[in-house]
């Protein structure tokens, strides 16, 4: 029953404070991201949506000018006519002349999120149940990330863990994906059994992991933080919880990262290989 | 005619009790047992989604497991869309389209107790893979492989189910067709029909060319899984997009079979209570065919994150837009039909429109969803979830409801309760905003659909979400009752019902004979359509 | 209309809306090689060509310019392999044929079928890439423990339009279906 408590005083407080609460913790609306791409897309979305607002307020306004004038009650008396051709073609070609207006801009956005050329690096992403791969192509790193063991612990029914009380609560993996900040990367993401989605709100895009097939995509982070997402097409009973995190750095560091990990990476393999050795030099025995 | 009608259905007359029911060929007992057996599915599906508020009400899991929580969206969706919402535009359809054109019945009786009563076999078969090894289908109505091949037991239960609601669904196409193209009244032409019927032919042929089409693709599912072939089966040399391709060529138009007839209910409410004829009746028919048309080639919009090239991506987007003109058209003319009229405000006025100003906002989604860099970024998300809840909750089922007490008094004799009828219009207008409305900020902050748990800044709005839901669900019960009430009793009905109804079906007794017309009518007494 | 006319006409109706729904079933089948001669057509899902060898001795190389070509792999879920390119990239001239080298290791204590899948990015691009020569093209089977040097020999089509720089050449290794079109591991599915 202590959550009771907890969302009664949850609640309460949101009620109090509900104008800074909205600005605060109710996340409202599509984030700004940190790409040129999440960025054009932001405005995009924007602009789309007054223009949706604008069609509402002018369609819904006539509508209830006309409910609140031409009741019956009011002693409104019904006029008879049924047609006019001349309305008819101005308002379909209003509305037609507005998608050119948001055509355009949208054609723009789309030619550049699909040019991938000159990329600086590729990174292949790989979704299998429930966990994603990545292979930093051109260099030995790569890697198996799944979401992170106290969220996982947490999640199981009957756990009795507060999820609230989790830090990144099923936002959360094992080993990050590390990429350098300023640097167009390129993303190729393909499936191993079943179709997956591979999303991060802040790159400002979503990608199918397609079993068989290879699909790019790309995005250039302008700004180091760490930024998450997760498996956005339905993959089966653990669907919810194959986080995404990734951590933009700095050129530098990013160097240094991939440095640290291929020495980690032949440290490990020299240590799997003298195990094989033994192990077949027992068999042999 | 008037005899050789009265042969066909001598028997049933006869019958009494269950066997009527199981035998009738009567358009009005047919479209009783639709809409009786479209509520049951409402109230079924609906209870799902009650599971699903519930276990979504706060973070993490404390209901169901993530297994059975799939199986409860797609058995959700399924049964709404193929237990609800279609059987019971066929419902309105057989009770009305004969009393609208003037014929005595449908034109293929037995065929019409066919079709119906093979929808509570295939819906026993859907609800019965609920207690099956492996648990029900859980990859989603949309059943995209390879992940809907891993389903257990259940899975050829879902392919033949689904191939009964297809056959069950063309069969009432087949007959729609039959009926209004043989069987109309001399002088009612085409253009006098009431736009109820031009929708619904329209409904008829999308029907009649899209099911097949996933016929065709769920039984590849069989073969794929069953018989060795590999269509979408990537190690096998086949491609799990071209699945994509195939269903989203079904479900688009599919979209439009659920909402078409809500067009036509609309567009018979609006002008009975603004008692003003109905603005641009031909622009409606033409707005409606061309809906249908660009329904076939705008599919891959559902699609646009599986990686198609530009030109496909560009192509697509600008057909999914232009889908906003011919809505806007219809309306734009809603809106010039109630201005200047002379309006009440009963409750099938007032669940009218809730329908034009709510779809109107699943339409601003849409047009959004279907601006394809936009997408993706809203792709997959609550976004969607909210998007098509809004054109298909407070747009099909409020327009089911608005048609549902619009014609009640008709179908029973009897006035139905207006006090229960306004209770049950309010909460759920606006407890169904409460449960959808904040599913789009939802989805624009990053909740993806289909989880059964999220991360805890989405608790907020989720759990705003589920009190709406459970509100919403509470009210449907409002609306059995004032439906029991009504055929039980109540203020007697005259003929014509509504002060300003206009159509055939208004000249006929409440309720009407057993035969609705066993003479044509007077062509001179048809005042529906276009004037 | 008489009441014998009307049966007659309401038959003829339905017999024809019978044979519009079997059409629109079968046109669902034909959607199938439509979409592959769509495919081809447009290069969409990076299906790539195969051609002859001969065919490519009549090909001029274009000495003009190099290309990209980078290499990508991936294996299934249940299958226990290790699968890699021996070189991640390569300048290629267009026209000239060019041979890489993939590494495929089975892990397991017991022999495994696979089935390689290829599929190249840009999708517009495909089409201006065709194999020779492909592990791709024969089930492969690895005894437990094995480890095989497989060769891919392509060409890039001298056509290919200047604006593409890089090619991506991916492989996804699955199980091999058996006879009966299953996984032999299909147990492991369920879950």
């Amino acid at each position: 029953m202590n959550f009771i408590k907890k969302y009664a005083s949850y609640a309460f407080l949101s009620l109090s404070v509900f104008p800074l609460s909205v600005f605060a913790d109710w996340e409202l609306n599509l984030p700004r991201g940190v790409t040129p791409f999440s960025q054009e897309i932001y405005d995009l979305h924007m602009y789309v949506l007054w223009i949706m607002c604008a069609i509402g307020l002018v369609v819904f306004g006539a509508m209830f000018y006309s409910i609140l004038v031409h009741r019956k009650s009011r002693g409104a008396k019904a006029a008879n006519w049924h047609h006019s051709t001349k309305v008819e073609i101005v308002w379909t070609v209003i509305p037609f002349v507005i998608l050119i207006a948001v055509a355009v801009p949208a054609t723009r956005s789309l030619i550049m999120m699909e040019d991938v050329g000159d990329a600086d690096m590729t990174i292949k992403v790989t979704g299998y149940q429930w966990k994603w791969h990545y292979d930093y192509i051109g260099t030995e790193v790569d890697f198996f990330s799944t979401i992170e063991e106290k969220s996982n612990t947490a999640r199981r029914r009957g756990s009795n863990i507060d999820p609230f009380e989790v830090e990144h609560y099923l936002r959360d993996v094992d080993n990050y994906l590390v990429v350098p900040t300023n640097k167009k990367i390129r993303f190729l993401t393909t499936a191993g059994d079943v179709i997956h989605a591979w999303w991060v709100p802040a790159l400002g895009w979503k990608r199918d992991a397609i079993p068989g097939f290879i699909n790019e995509s790309w995005a250039f982070i302008k700004e180091p933080g760490v930024y998450r997402g997760q498996c956005a097409e339905l993959c089966g009973k653990d669907h919810g919880f194959m986080p995404i995190v990734v951590r933009a750095v700095p050129e530098g560091e990013y160097i240094a990262w991939v440095e640290e990990q291929t020495q980690a990476k032949a440290l490990a393999s020299d240590q799997r290989n003298s195990n094989n050795l033994l192990a077949t030099t027992r068999t042999d025995q | 005619m008037s005899e050789a009608a009265a042969h066909d259905d001598h028997h049933d007359v006869q019958s009494t009790g269950l066997m009527r029911w199981l035998t009738t060929t009567n358009h009005k007992d047919i479209g009783t047992l639709y809409l009786l057996f479209s509520l049951t599915m409402f109230f079924i599906g609906g209870s799902m989604a009650m599971v699903i508020r519930l276990e979504l009400f706060q973070p993490g899991l404390q209901f169901v497991d993530p297994q059975f929580y799939n199986s409860m969206t797609t058995m959700h969706a399924l049964i709404m869309i193929f237990g609800a919402v279609m059987p019971a535009w066929t419902g309105f359809a057989n009770w009305m389209i004969p009393m609208m054109i003037g014929a005595p019945d449908m034109a293929l009786p037995r065929l019409n107790n066919w079709s119906f009563w093979i929808l509570p076999f295939a819906f026993l078969m859907l609800l019965s893979t609920l207690f099956m090894p492996g648990g029900a289908p859980a990859g989603g109505w949309t059943m995209y492989p390879p992940l809907v091949l891993q389903t257990g037991d259940a899975f050829p239960y879902l392919i033949f189910a689904i191939h009964f609601m297809g056959a069950s669904s063309i069969a009432g196409a087949i007959n729609i067709i039959a009926t209004v193209f043989n069987m109309r009244a001399p002088g009612m032409t085409l253009m006098k029909l009431p736009l109820f019927v031009w929708t619904w032919i329209i409904t008829a042929f999308l029907l009649i060319a899209s099911i097949p089409v996933l016929a065709g693709a769920v039984t590849m599912l069989l073969t794929d899984k069953f018989f060795g072939t590999a269509f979408f089966s990537a190690a096998g040399g086949g491609d799990p997009v071209m699945f994509q391709h195939i269903f989203w060529f079904f479900g688009h138009p599919e979209v439009y079979i659920l909402i078409l007839p809500a067009f036509g209910i609309v567009s018979a409410i609006i002008p009975t209570f603004a008692r003003k004829p109905l603005f641009g009746y031909s622009s409606m028919v033409y707005a409606t065919g061309a809906i249908a048309f660009l329904s076939f080639i705008v599919w891959a919009h559902h699609m646009f994150t599986v990686g198609m090239p530009l030109a496909g991506e560009l192509f697509f987007m600008y057909t999914t837009v232009l889908i906003a003109v011919p809505t806007g058209v219809k309306i734009f003319n809603w809106v010039a039909t109630m201005w200047r009229g002379s309006m009440t405000f009963e409750t099938p006025m007032l669940f009218a429109l809730a329908f034009v100003v709510l779809f109107t906002i699943g339409g601003f989604s849409g047009l959004m969803l279907g601006v394809t860099p936009v997408d993706f970024q809203y792709h997959d998300t609550y976004f969607v979830v909210a998007h098509f809840h809004y054109v298909l909750v407070t747009g099909a089922v409020f327009a089911l409801m608005a048609g549902a007490y619009f014609w009640l008094p008709k179908w029973t004799g009897h006035m139905y309760n207006e006090t229960l009828g306004k209770w049950h219009f309010w909460l759920s207008t606006i407890s169904v905003n409460v449960l959808f409305f904040p599913q789009h900020f939802l989805g624009l902050a990053g909740m993806p659909r289909r989880i059964p748990d999220y991360a805890v800044q989405f608790s907020d709005f989720n759990m705003v979400s589920s009190i709406g839901g459970f509100v919403y669900g509470a009210s449907q019960i409002l609306f059995v009752v004032v439906v029991v009430k009504c055929v039980r009793g109540g203020e007697k009905a005259t003929d014509e019902v509504w002060e300003g109804a206009q159509g055939l079906e208004w000249t006929l007794p409440s309720p009407p004979p057993f035969h609705s017309f066993t003479e044509a009518p007077d062509p001179s007494s048809i005042t529906g359509g276009n004037r | 209309m008489s009441n014998a006319e009307l049966k007659r006409a309401n038959r003829k109706t339905a017999i024809k809306l019978v044979l519009a729904t079997t059409t629109m079933f079968f046109f669902g089948y034909a959607l199938i090689p439509l979409y592959d001669v769509f495919c081809e057509v447009t290069g969409l899902n990076g299906k790539t060509g195969r051609l002859s060898s001969q065919e490519v001795s009549q090909m001029s190389p274009d000495e003009s310019r190099l290309v990209d070509v980078e290499f990508v792999a991936s294996v299934g879920a249940d299958l226990p392999w290790e699968f890699y390119p021996l070189v991640a990239k390569i300048s290629v001239v267009p026209g000239a044929e060019t041979q890489v080298d993939f590494m495929v290791v089975n892990n397991a204590q017991y022999a495994v079928t696979g089935n390689a899948v290829p599929s190249v990015a840009p999708n517009e691009a495909a089409k201006y890439f065709s194999k020779t020569e492909c592990f791709c093209f024969t089930k492969q089977s690895l005894k437990a423990g094995e480890s095989r040097k497989m060769p891919v020999r392509f060409v890039v089509d001298p056509d290919i339009p200047r604006g593409v720089s890089l090619l991506t050449l991916g492989y996804t290794f699955f199980e091999a279906l058996d006879t009966a079109g299953l996984h032999p591991t299909e147990h492991t599915y369920i879950n």
